[in-house]
C-alpha cells in the first residue's frame, strides 16, 4: 500500500483499476466454487426458483444428511480413496526407484530406458485405453480395484520429474556411503529418499490430485458402477437425477475438500513447482 | 527398478503395440481379430463423424489455446505488481487447477441452465438472452465448454508466467523508464521478448492439452447437441467403449497420438535450443 502511496496520480488511477479488474476475475474464478457450497446450503425448494439467487435465504444441512444414504455416497468415497491413495503410494515408490537407477546407476541399456521414459512422457494414453481395456478384461481384472490401480501404479511423468530432482542432487554422500560398503539398496532408502521429501511431496500431490480427479479412467475401466470413484459416480447420478440439484452439490462439495485442504495446506510449495516446471 | 518395467511393460509399452496392431484389425470384443490392413485408415478419411470429431477438436484447440495463454500472461502481469490483494486474486485465479473438472463441469451446467442458472440469468438481465440455453444451443455450446476449458487451466499458465516475470531482472526496467518509456512501450519492449520461452512452452502445453478436452465435454454436453462437441477423444470412447469397434477406436486415436506427438517434437526442439543457450 505505501508503494501505491509514492506513485504519481496517473499510476495510482491505473493500480485502482488493475485492482477492480483482479477482484472481478477472481469472483469469476470463484464463482462455481461458491455457488456449489451456497446451493449445497439451500433447501430444495430455494433453488429453483426464479430469479435464481446465488446466496441462501435459509441454511440447511439436509443435504449433507441425505447424501450418504440417497446415493452409495460412502463407497464412491472410500473407492476414490483407496484408488487415489494407492496410486500415489505405490508410484512414488516405483517411481523413485527407477529415477533412482536412471540417475544413479550404471547399467547397459541405461540411455535407451531413458529414451522409451521420454516417448512415454509424450504419447497422450488415451491410445492405450482400448488396448488396455482389452487386457484388463483378459485377465479378469475389469470392474476390480487392482484392474484401476495397477495399471497406473508407475508413471513416465514420475520417473522423469524424480530423476531430475536426483540428478541435482550432490554425489558426495552417496560415495562416501559407498566407500563405507553400504549397499545400493541402503543408499537410495537412507540417503537419496530423505533428501527427496520435498520432490516426493510435490509429486505425490500431483499423483493424487490427478487420479482423485480422473473421470475417463475408472469410467474405462468399471462396466458397472460399484467401483466408481467420486467424479464417475457423480456424473452418472446427474444423468440419473437432474432434479436433485442441492444433494448432488453438497456431494460435490464433499468430494472437493480433501483436494482443496490438500492444496492450501501446501500451496507455496505446489505452486512453485509449477512454476519451475517452465524453467528447468 | 524391476517393477516400473514390468508395469511399464505390460501396461503401457504392450497396449501401445496392440494399439498399432489393432489399428488395422476389425477387432469387435465378439469375434477374433483379422487383419483388414489400411480399410480402418481410409475408412477415416471418409467418415463423417470422424472428420466431425477432428474439425471440433482443431477448433476447440485453436480457440482456447490462445485465449488461455493471452490471459495468462494478462493476469500474470497484472499479479506482478505490487497491488493489494494479489495474494488472494492469485489463489482465486489458481485454484480451478486444483478441483476436479468433471465435478466442477457440473455445477457449470447448472449455472448455464437456461431457466434456474444464474449465469443465464444475469446474462438475460444486462440482454443477452440464450433462448433454449447455452448447452443445448448447437452455435453456443462449444463456446461454453472452450469457456470452461479456458477457466480450468488458465492458472497453471499463468504461473508459469509469474515465474518468467521474477526472472526479468528489474534494472532493466529502470532503465527503460530513464529513457522515458511508456508501460506499454515497456512490455512490448522488455517484458514480451524476455518471455518468450515462457511463451513457447505455455502455448505447447495449451495445445497439447486442449487436443485431449474431455471431461467438461462428456458431463455438459455429451458431445451433443448434434455432436457439436463432440471431440476425438469422445469419439474415441464412444466408438470403443459404446460401439466397441476397437480396431476402428485405435485407428482414431492413433490420428490423436500424431497430432500431439507433432507438438511434443517441437516441445523437445523447444528445449534443446534453450540447453544449448545455457
Amino acid at each position: 500500500m505505501t508503494d501505491l502511496a509514492r506513485r504519481p496520480a496517473r499510476a495510482r488511477v491505473a493500480a485502482a483499476f488493475a485492482v477492480v479488474f483482479l477482484i472481478g476475475v477472481s469472483a469469476i474464478m470463484l464463482l462455481p466454487l461458491v455457488w456449489m457450497v451456497a446451493t449445497s446450503f439451500k433447501p430444495e425448494a430455494d433453488i429453483v426458483v426464479f430469479p435464481p439467487r446465488l446466496l441462501p435465504h435459509d441454511l440447511t444441512f439436509e443435504h449433507y444428511r441425505d447424501v450418504w444414504e440417497r446415493i452409495p455416497f460412502a463407497r464412491l468415497y472410500l473407492n476414490t480413496l483407496v484408488f487415489a491413495g494407492g496410486v500415489t503410494v505405490l508410484s512414488l515408490l516405483f517411481d523413485s526407484m527407477t529415477a533412482y537407477a536412471l540417475a544413479r546407476l550404471k547399467f547397459r541399456g541405461q540411455g535407451v530406458a531413458l529414451v522409451i521414459v521420454l516417448v512415454m512422457l509424450m504419447l497422450p494414453f488415451q491410445v492405450t485405453l482400448v488396448p488396455l481395456y482389452d487386457l484388463l478384461s483378459g485377465i479378469g481384472w475389469t470392474n476390480t480395484m487392482q484392474g484401476m490401480i495397477v495399471p497406473r501404479a508407475t508413471n513416465a511423468f514420475g520417473i522423469f520429474f524424480l530423476r531430475q530432482f536426483f540428478l541435482s542432487l550432490p554425489g558426495d554422500l552417496e560415495e562416501a556411503a559407498r566407500i563405507d560398503g553400504a549397499s545400493e539398496w541402503r543408499i537410495y532408502r537412507q540417503i537419496i529418499m530423505p533428501l527427496a521429501t520435498p520432490a516426493l511431496l510435490t509429486l505425490g500431490l500431483f499423483h493424487f490430485m490427478y487420479n482423485w480427479n480422473d473421470l475417463l479412467w475408472p469410467l474405462i475401466v468399471n462396466q458397472d458402477s460399484s467401483h466408481y470413484t467420486l467424479p464417475a459416480g457423480l456424473a452418472l447420478f446427474m444423468g440419473e437425477h437432474v432434479v436433485e440439484y442441492g444433494l448432488l452439490m453438497a456431494a460435490s462439495v464433499l468430494s472437493l475438500l480433501p483436494v482443496v485442504a490438500f492444496f492450501l495446506l501446501i500451496q507455496r510449495r505446489f505452486v512453485q513447482s509449477v512454476a519451475t516446471s517452465g524453467i528447468k | 527398478m524391476l517393477p516400473s518395467i514390468v508395469i511399464l511393460g505390460v501396461f503401457v509399452v504392450y497396449p501401445m503395440t496392440q494399439a498399432l496392431y489393432l489399428s488395422f484389425t476389425d477387432y469387435d470384443v465378439l469375434n477374433p481379430a483379422r487383419f483388414v490392413g489400411l480399410d480402418n485408415y481410409s475408412r477415416l478419411v471418409g467418415d463423417g463423424d470422424f472428420r466431425n470429431a477432428l474439425l471440433n477438436t482443431l477448433y476447440y484447440a485453436v480457440v482456447t489455446t490462445p485465449v488461455s495463454v493471452a490471459l495468462a500472461l494478462l493476469f500474470a502481469v497484472l499479479l506482478n505488481m505490487k497491488l493489494p490483494l494479489r495474494g488472494f486474486a492469485r489463489t482465486a485465479i489458481f485454484m480451478p487447477v486444483v478441483l476436479g473438472l468433471a465435478v466442477v463441469a457440473i455445477a457449470w451446467s447448472f449455472l448455464l441452465d437456461p431457466d434456474i442458472g444464474l449465469i443465464s440469468y444475469w446474462l438475460g438481465e444486462i440482454g443477452i438472452g440464450t433462448g433454449q440455453g447455452w448447452l443445448r444451443d448447437p452455435d453456443l455450446a462449444m463456446p461454453a465448454v472452450m469457456l470452461v476449458g479456458v477457466w480450468k487451466n488458465v492458472g497453471f499458465y499463468m504461473v508459469i508466467y509469474l515465474a518468467g516475470l521474477q526472472s526479468i531482472p528489474r534494472d532493466l526496467y529502470e532503465a527503460a523508464r530513464i529513457d522515458g518509456a511508456s508501460a506499454w512501450q515497456q512490455f512490448r519492449k522488455v517484458t514480451w521478448p524476455l518471455l518468450a520461452n515462457q511463451t513457447m512452452l505455455v502455448t505447447i502445453l495449451a495445445a497439447i492439452a486442449t487436443l485431449q478436452a474431455f471431461d467438461q465435454i462428456f458431463v455438459m454436453t455429451g458431445g451433443g447437441p448434434f455432436f457439436q462437441t463432440e471431440t476425438l477423444v469422445m469419439l474415441i470412447y464412444r466408438s470403443g467403449f459404446e460401439h466397441f469397434e476397437f480396431g476402428y477406436a485405435a485407428a482414431i486415436s492413433w490420428v490423436l497420438v500424431l497430432l500431439i506427438l507433432v507438438l511434443s517434437l517441437l516441445q523437445l526442439l523447444y528445449f534443446r535450443r534453450r540447453a544449448v543457450r545455457y
